[in-house]
C-alpha cells in the first residue's frame, strides 16, 4: 500500500496511514462533539420557545418570562463571587509568587489547589452545614446597622441561606483556577524589569505595582473570565445553599432569591416530564452560550500572549 | 526576594530609620495577647462564650493597623504603604486556608460516625431509617468513572497525538481553540448533552449509566488532551530525530519513543482528570439518576454513584433525619478521600516516573 503518484510525497507505510488516519479522525471528534452538544441542545429545545403554560407546567407564561429570573440569578450570583474571589486570588497568587519564600511556594500553590480537589457536592453540604449559620450573625448585623445601602435591606433570612452565602461558597469553588492563572503569570514577569526597580529603591509593593502587575494585566483579565465561566456553570452548590424563590432583586440577605440555571435545572430535572424537559434543557442552551462566549473571550484575551498558555 | 537589608543604626545619613527585623513579629505577638485578652474578659463581663474566631480576626486587623502606623511613624509613607500591602497578601492567602481547614474538618468530624463496614457493605435497598450504606453507589461510581476513562483516554491521548506530532494548519488551530472552549463547558451541560442525543434514540426519560460516562467523558476528554498535549511536547525533538535517522516510521517512533518516554506524565495527567470527573453530582444526576438497589448493568436502568448519593441523601431526608445525614457525610468523606488519594498518587507517578531531561 505505497503510494508512487507523485515523487515528491514521501512514501507511507500501512501503519503510519492508520496511524495518523486514527489521529486526524479523534481529533475531528473534538470538533463532532462540540458541534454535537450544540446540535442536540437546539433540537431538544426547540419545542420549549414556543411553548406556553398549557404545554408546560414549568411556565409561568411564556419561556422568556420564566428564563429571565433565571439569566438574572445566574449572572448576579457569578458576579457576586468573582467580586469576591478576584482581589483574593490576586493577592494569593503575589503572596505565592514574590512574598513567600521560595522554597515553600510550590507547595503553598499545591494546597491552593487542594480546594479544586473538593467534590462540589461537598461545598454544598459545607455551606449549608457551616457557612450558613456562621454567616447568619453576621448578616442580621449587616442589616440592622447598614440597612440603609439597598443591598443590605429587607428582612433577614432565618436560616443564612441566601444568594451571598451561595456567592461565598462559588467564589471559594472558583479560586484555584484563579490564583493557578494570576500566579503563573506573575511568574513569568520579567524578572530583570523587578530587579531593576529594586535597584533604583522601589519597596516590594512599588515594584510590584510598576514591573509585576502592568505586565500581569491580560493574564489577571482572563482569569476573572475563566472564573467567571466556572461560577457561571456551577450547580450543586448553588443548588443545595441557595433557597430560591424566583424573585428578581438585588437584595443580598433576604430568603427570597432568584435562582441560577444550572441549580434550577439539577432540582427541576429528576421530575419533570414532556414539554418541561425541553424547557429546561433550553434553559441549558442558554447557558451553554453564555459561558461559550465569555470563556471564548477569556482564550481570546490569553491567545494574544502565544507564549502563556491558561488551561490548567 | 533576593535582597537583603543592612541593618541600619538610627541617624545614619544614608538611609532613613528602619523598624527592627523582628518588630513585625513581635507586633503580632503583642496584638494577639491584646486582643485574647480584651475578648476574655469581655466574655466573662457578659457571661457569654468566648469566640477563638473573633479574638484572633481582631488580633489581626489590630496587628495590621499597628504595624502600618508604627512604619508610617519611624520609616516613612512608602515603608508603612509596603507593610501594609505585605499583611494583606498575607492575610488574603490566610482567608482562603480558612474554607479548606473547615472543610476538612467538618468532613472527617462529621463522616466518620457511618465510617463503618456496613457503609462499605450493603446498599440502601429497603432501608428506610438507620443503617444502609453506599456500596451501590461506589459500585456504580466506579463502573461510570472506568466507562468514562474507556471512551476518554484513546480519544484523548489520539488528539493530543495528532495536535503535537501531526497538527498542521488550520484544523490543529481549531481544535486547539475547542478544546480550551471545552474545558469550560458547564458540568450540567454536559450532562443535557448526553441526555438529548440518547433521548432522540431511545424515548424520553431514559436513564442509563454509560449516558453519565458519555457526559462524564465530555468534560473528561478536553482535560486529557491538554495534558498529554504538555507532556508530548516535552519530549526532546533530538529523540525523534535519532529515531527517523535510523529509518523507524513515524508512527513507530511515537509509539516506542515519544509514548513511553512521556508516559508518566500522560499518566499522571489521566489521573487528574478522572479525580476531576469523580466528583461531578450534576450530570450524572440528570442522565443516570437514582437508585437504591445495586447494579452492575451501565445499560440497563438508573444507576447511583457517589455524589449522587451525597445529594440524594441531602436533598430526600427521611426520619430520622440524621441518619440520612450521616450518610450523607460519610459518603462525602469517603468521596474526598478517593479524589485526595488519586491526586496524591498521579503527583507522585509524575514525580518518580518523570524523565530524566539532563538540564
Amino acid at each position: 500500500m505505497t503510494s508512487s503518484a507523485s515523487p515528491a510525497r514521501p512514501v507511507l507505510s500501512l501503519g503510519d496511514r492508520i496511524f495518523s488516519r486514527s489521529a486526524v479522525f479523534a481529533g475531528s471528534m473534538i470538533l463532532v462533539t462540540l458541534a454535537a452538544v450544540a446540535i442536540f441542545l437546539i433540537v431538544q429545545s426547540l419545542p420549549a420557545f414556543v411553548a406556553t403554560n398549557a404545554d408546560a407546567s414549568l411556565l409561568p407564561d411564556n419561556f422568556w418570562s420564566y428564563v429571565w429570573p433565571l439569566i438574572f440569578g445566574t449572572v448576579w450570583a457569578a458576579v457576586l463571587a468573582l467580586l469576591i474571589s478576584l482581589p483574593l486570588a490576586i493577592g494569593i497568587a503575589l503572596f505565592i509568587s514574590h512574598y513567600a519564600p521560595r522554597k515553600v511556594s510550590a507547595i503553598l500553590g499545591y494546597i491552593v489547589d487542594l480546594l479544586a480537589a473538593v467534590p462540589s457536592v461537598v461545598f454544598g453540604l459545607w455551606g449549608i452545614g457551616v457557612l450558613a449559620p456562621a454567616t447568619q450573625p453576621v448578616y442580621v448585623w449587616l442589616n440592622e446597622y447598614l440597612g440603609w445601602i439597598p443591598f443590605f435591606g429587607g428582612v433577614v433570612s432565618g436560616t443564612g441561606r441566601t444568594i451571598l452565602t451561595a456567592a461565598l461558597v462559588l467564589g471559594v469553588m472558583v479560586l484555584p483556577i484563579m490564583t493557578a492563572i494570576c500566579r503563573e503569570i506573575f511568574l513569568q514577569a520579567p524578572v530583570l524589569h523587578e530587579e531593576a526597580a529594586l535597584a533604583l529603591g522601589a519597596t516590594r509593593w512599588e515594584m510590584i505595582r510598576m514591573a509585576v502587575l502592568p505586565f500581569g494585566r491580560p493574564g489577571i483579565v482572563s482569569a476573572a473570565m475563566l472564573g467567571l465561566g466556572r461560577a457561571l456553570g456551577e450547580t450543586m452548590a448553588v443548588a443545595m445553599v441557595l433557597s430560591a424563590t424566583g424573585l428578581v432583586t438585588f437584595k443580598l440577605l433576604t430568603s427570597e432569591n432568584p435562582s441560577t440555571i444550572a441549580a434550577n435545572i439539577a432540582l427541576s430535572f429528576p421530575e419533570a416530564y414532556g414539554t418541561n424537559v425541553n424547557v429546561l434543557i433550553a434553559t441549558g442552551l442558554i447557558l451553554f452560550i453564555v459561558t461559550f462566549l465569555v470563556n471564548a473571550l477569556a482564550r481570546w484575551i490569553v491567545s494574544r500572549r502565544a507564549e502563556f498558555s491558561g488551561a490548567n | 526576594m533576593a535582597i537583603s537589608v543592612r541593618p541600619v543604626t538610627a541617624g545614619s545619613t544614608l538611609a532613613g530609620n528602619r523598624l527592627p527585623r523582628n518588630a513585625p513579629w513581635l507586633i503580632l505577638a503583642a496584638c494577639l495577647a491584646v486582643s485574647l485578652a480584651l475578648f476574655g474578659l469581655l466574655a466573662a463581663a457578659n457571661r457569654s462564650e468566648f469566640s477563638l474566631t473573633g479574638a484572633v480576626l481582631v488580633g489581626l486587623i489590630l496587628h495590621m493597623v499597628v504595624t502600618t502606623a508604627l512604619s508610617a511613624a519611624i520609616e516613612g509613607r512608602r515603608r508603612a504603604v509596603d507593610r501594609f500591602v505585605t499583611n494583606l497578601v498575607t492575610g488574603a492567602f490566610l482567608l482562603a486556608m480558612v474554607p479548606l481547614v473547615s472543610v476538612a474538618i467538618t468532613v472527617v468530624s462529621n463522616g466518620l460516625a457511618r465510617f463503618d463496614t456496613e457503609f462499605f457493605s450493603s446498599s440502601m435497598r429497603n432501608v428506610t431509617g438507620e443503617g444502609g450504606g453506599a456500596l451501590h453507589a461506589m459500585v456504580g461510581t466506579l463502573l461510570i468513572t472506568l466507562a468514562a476513562t474507556v471512551i476518554s483516554v484513546p480519544l484523548g491521548l489520539l488528539t493530543s497525538i495528532y495536535l503535537v506530532e501531526y497538527g498542521r494548519g488550520k484544523l490543529a488551530k481549531i481544535i486547539t481553540f475547542l478544546v480550551d472552549v471545552m474545558t469550560g463547558i458547564p458540568s450540567i451541560v454536559a450532562g443535557l448533552f448526553a441526555y438529548a442525543a440518547f433521548a432522540l434514540v431511545l424515548g424520553p426519560g431514559v436513564r442509563m449509566g454509560i449516558i453519565g460516562a458519555v457526559s462524564l467523558s465530555v468534560l473528561m476528554i478536553p482535560v486529557v488532551v491538554r495534558s498529554s498535549e504538555e507532556m508530548l511536547r516535552l519530549v526532546p525533538n533530538e529523540l525523534r530525530e535519532a529515531s527517523y535517522a535510523l529509518g523507524v516510521a513515524k508512527w513507530l517512533t511515537i509509539m516506542k519513543v515519544v509514548l513511553p518516554t512521556s508516559i508518566a506524565g500522560i499518566t499522571t495527567g489521566i489521573m487528574l482528570a478522572v479525580s476531576r470527573v469523580i466528583g461531578e453530582t450534576a450530570p450524572l444526576l440528570i442522565t443516570a439518576g437514582f437508585t437504591a438497589s445495586m447494579n452492575y448493568n451501565l445499560f440497563n436502568d438508573r444507576m447511583q454513584s457517589l455524589p449522587v448519593y451525597v445529594y440524594t441523601q441531602f436533598a430526600n431526608q427521611g426520619n430520622p433525619a440524621f441518619a440520612f445525614l450521616e450518610r450523607a457525610w460519610a459518603a462525602a468523606l469517603v468521596l474526598i478521600l478517593i479524589v485526595m488519594a488519586m491526586n496524591l498518587v498521579a503527583r507522585f507517578v509524575a514525580y518518580k516516573f518523570s524523565p530524566k531531561t539532563g538540564r
